[in-house]
């Protein structure tokens, strides 16, 4: 095993190189700081060196990440309720420099580590240690697969969509393993919602992702990138979001993510108004932030996933746009839709649970298989003359167009008219 | 020993613990779950073939398997409905009182 | 190499044989999510990583959530499910079978002269898979399909209650 383990690790370090030889240096320099870094030890450990330092920058970044998008999503969701974010925590040593609050995740961290850690005395001490920790890891290990620049990916799988819906099935375990091990029937109650609500929008969130596969014609997240390349006129990116399908396999994809990463609309299984918290309420201190930070780190992955597949991943909108560094755009479009996940928090309401199973096994799923049947024509219609494609474009919006209408009118059917009502 | 029938013989002990689990337990879900480690450990026993054996289509071995896998999940989930119906039925999921076709 | 497969089954058989020597079901069940992991680090070692992320995601992620599930939803009382053992002569008459089968399984995989090992997996991408299910074995394919819906329907209709929707069940 250590033979292919090696040729392994020596293809990841032969291979990114020569390809970026003539980019400009913004772009390489991530992949040149690394490789310099490597180089400068023993050549039995290289291989090690090079897996430790996508680790620990994969930890680093997207642990400053995390700790600056508690304090974006706090004050973003205080402007959207007309009121201000956090602001009052500022430096320790200087007390008026309050830095508009942006030093509070460092003060939050201070606070979740240093609470008493209670364990109910009837609990299940093993399980109830060991589920943030499952959870979290899980989580962390669906970020293995992103490409976050041209050749800037950890681990480069074949079958690298498959690996993060392996990796994020397994996460839907530790609720289970953190409600039971509780023992606590509210507890146990909230983790049998939490998991059918998990399992229930598994299904769109796959079956949504199955159209760009079919479309790029592999399982790999860097060759879906590379599939997604190049600019009609220079200006319009052949992205998939810029399809029929694609849209609608989007809108479906961030709404199935969404359930996934248990926010709101769809976050029953931790509101505070009910059961408590759910499966999490006998956790506290360290324990409950390693929640909330899995939480955060599986909505980041996922909407690293929705970059990657319906985005265009690190490509640029625009050909002349190509200056700026792949990874930047990564950035920039995930933050583009963390910030729209955001958005959807402050302002609508939370689902109820038959109102959720409701809506993913009658609506998603159903829409999710037209989808796939819609990318298949747009597939099968690929090269046409122009009037043909006019009629591709017509009859694959239709197909989208048409079911969403229906099932839509159909489901909500017995509903009476909704009344709005706004503060003066 | 080669690696192989290192393979071979892990596969098989799995596959008589399960065996074992299937017959001893008096609990309907541990039987099934006993039945599952059978499936599992006929699937090693693809791979280590697939793996080690010299095969004119490699593709065949994994295709199996994923049909085994497949199958076996099915199986699983008729499984445990039928004990979720059983245990409406008689109130517990002992197997030993599961033995007439009365009900 | 033979170390990492010594690990790897030493946990597999490890895990097995003590989910099924507990008495609460729900470590049984965590036990054996375990051998499945275990089983899938197996594919991984032999370079069937296709295989080893779909054992991954059907049985970690799904098989698994059923089992427990069904544990749940068989309880007597609202504490741990616990399992009582069978009768003491049905053990072992049932560890003797299974020591039988085992002696017999590994006499003859020592016993047959084994051929030529391949160094290293067979280069096989996830598009060789995709093309081989479609054409070579699409009826495969599609009988698997049709069984899986089957199993869905009937797991569904075997589980689900008989009691007419009552006032309680208003929206």
């Amino acid at each position: 095993m250590s033979a292919t383990l090696l040729s392994f690790y020596r293809s990841l370090l032969a291979g990114d190189s020569p390809a970026l030889a003539t980019e400009p240096f913004l772009e390489r320099a991530p992949l040149e700081l690394r490789d310099w870094f490597v180089q400068l030890l023993p050549a039995p450990l290289q291989w090690l060196v090079h897996s430790l330092i996508s680790i620990a920058a994969i930890l680093a970044i997207f642990g400053f990440f995390f700790a600056f998008l508690t304090i974006a999503e706090r004050k973003l969701l205080g402007r959207l309720q007309n009121r201000l974010g956090p602001n009052r925590a500022g430096l320790p040593w200087a007390k008026n420099l309050k830095l508009f609050g942006l030093t509070q995740p460092f003060a939050d961290a201070v606070k979740a580590l240093t609470k008493e850690d209670i364990v109910p005395a009837n609990a299940d001490k093993l399980l109830h240690f060991l589920a943030p920790v499952v959870v979290c890891g899980f989580s962390l290990t669906t970020f293995a697969v992103l490409p976050f620049g041209r050749e800037i990916i950890p681990v480069d799988l074949d079958a690298a969509v498959l690996y993060f819906f392996a990796a994020g099935s397994a996460t839907e375990l530790a609720i289970f393993m953190a409600g039971w091990s509780s023992r606590n029937k509210y507890s146990l109650l909230a983790a049998m919602r939490a998991l059918a609500q998990l399992i229930s929008y598994e299904l769109p969130l796959l079956l949504s992702t199955v159209p760009v596969v079919l479309l790029a014609g592999t399982l790999s997240t860097r060759e879906i990138v590379l599939a997604q390349g190049g600019w009609t006129f220079g200006v319009i990116p052949h992205w998939n979001i810029l399809t029929p399908w694609g849209a609608a396999g989007f809108m479906i994809f961030l709404v199935s993510a969404l359930a996934e990463t248990n926010r709101s609309p769809f976050d029953l299984p931790e509101a505070e108004s009910e059961l408590i918290a759910g499966h999490l309420t006998e956790y506290s201190g360290f324990k409950y932030a390693l929640f909330f930070m899995a939480e955060y780190f599986g909505m980041t992955a996922l909407c690293g996933l929705g970059v990657t597949l319906f985005l265009g991943g690190w490509q640029a909108p625009c050909a002349f746009l190509e200056f700026i560094p792949s990874y930047a755009w990564f950035g920039a479009k995930l933050c583009l839709l963390i910030l729209g996940l955001i958005w959807i928090r402050g302002t609508l309401l939370r689902l109820r649970i038959d109102q959720l199973t409701r809506l993913s096994w009658k609506f998603l799923v159903p829409l999710a298989l037209i989808n796939l049947a819609n990318a298949a024509f747009w597939s099968l219609t690929a090269d046409l003359p122009l009037p043909g494609r006019i009629v591709r474009w017509l009859v694959a919006l239709a197909l989208v167009a048409i079911p969403f209408v229906t099932l839509g009118r159909r489901l909500s059917a017995g509903l009476a008219p909704r009344t709005y009502r706004y503060a003066p | 020993m080669t690696p192989l029938q290192l393979c071979l013989v892990i596969s098989s002990l799995l596959f008589a613990a399960g065996l074992t689990a299937a017959l001893a337990r008096n609990n309907t879900i541990l039987v099934l779950l006993g039945i599952e480690l059978m499936l599992n450990a006929a699937n090693l026993n693809f791979i280590a073939f697939w793996r080690f054996g010299p095969a004119s289509a490699p593709a065949v071995g994994v295709i199996f398997v994923l049909f085994a896998i497949a199958v076996a999940a099915a199986e699983a989930a008729i499984g445990l409905a039928l004990v979720i119906a059983l245990y409406r039925h008689q109130k517990n999921i002992r197997l030993e009182e599961a033995n007439t076709l009365k009900g | 190499m033979t170390a990492a497969l010594l690990f790897l089954g030493a946990l597999m058989l490890g895990s097995a044989i003590l989910a099924f020597t507990r008495r609460n079901l729900i470590h049984s069940a965590l036990l054996l999510i375990l051998t499945w992991s275990s089983v899938a680090g197996f594919y991984l070692w032999a370079g069937a990583e296709f295989i080893a992320f779909a054992q991954l995601l059907i049985y970690v992620g799904a098989v698994s959530m059923i089992v427990l599930f069904a544990v749940l939803l068989t309880r007597r009382s609202l504490e741990d499910p616990l399992a009582a053992p069978a009768p003491r002569s049905r053990r072992v008459g049932a560890v003797l079978a299974g020591g039988a089968v085992a002696g017999v399984l590994v006499a003859t995989v020592l016993g047959t002269p084994s051929a030529p090992a391949a160094a290293s997996a067979p280069m096989l991408t996830v598009k060789q898979i995709g093309l081989q299910l479609m054409s070579a074995h699409a009826a495969s394919l599609l009988v698997v399909g049709v069984i899986l819906t089957v199993a869905l329907i009937g797991a569904t209709v075997i589980a689900a209650t008989d009691r007419t929707p009552g006032k309680e069940d208003q929206p």
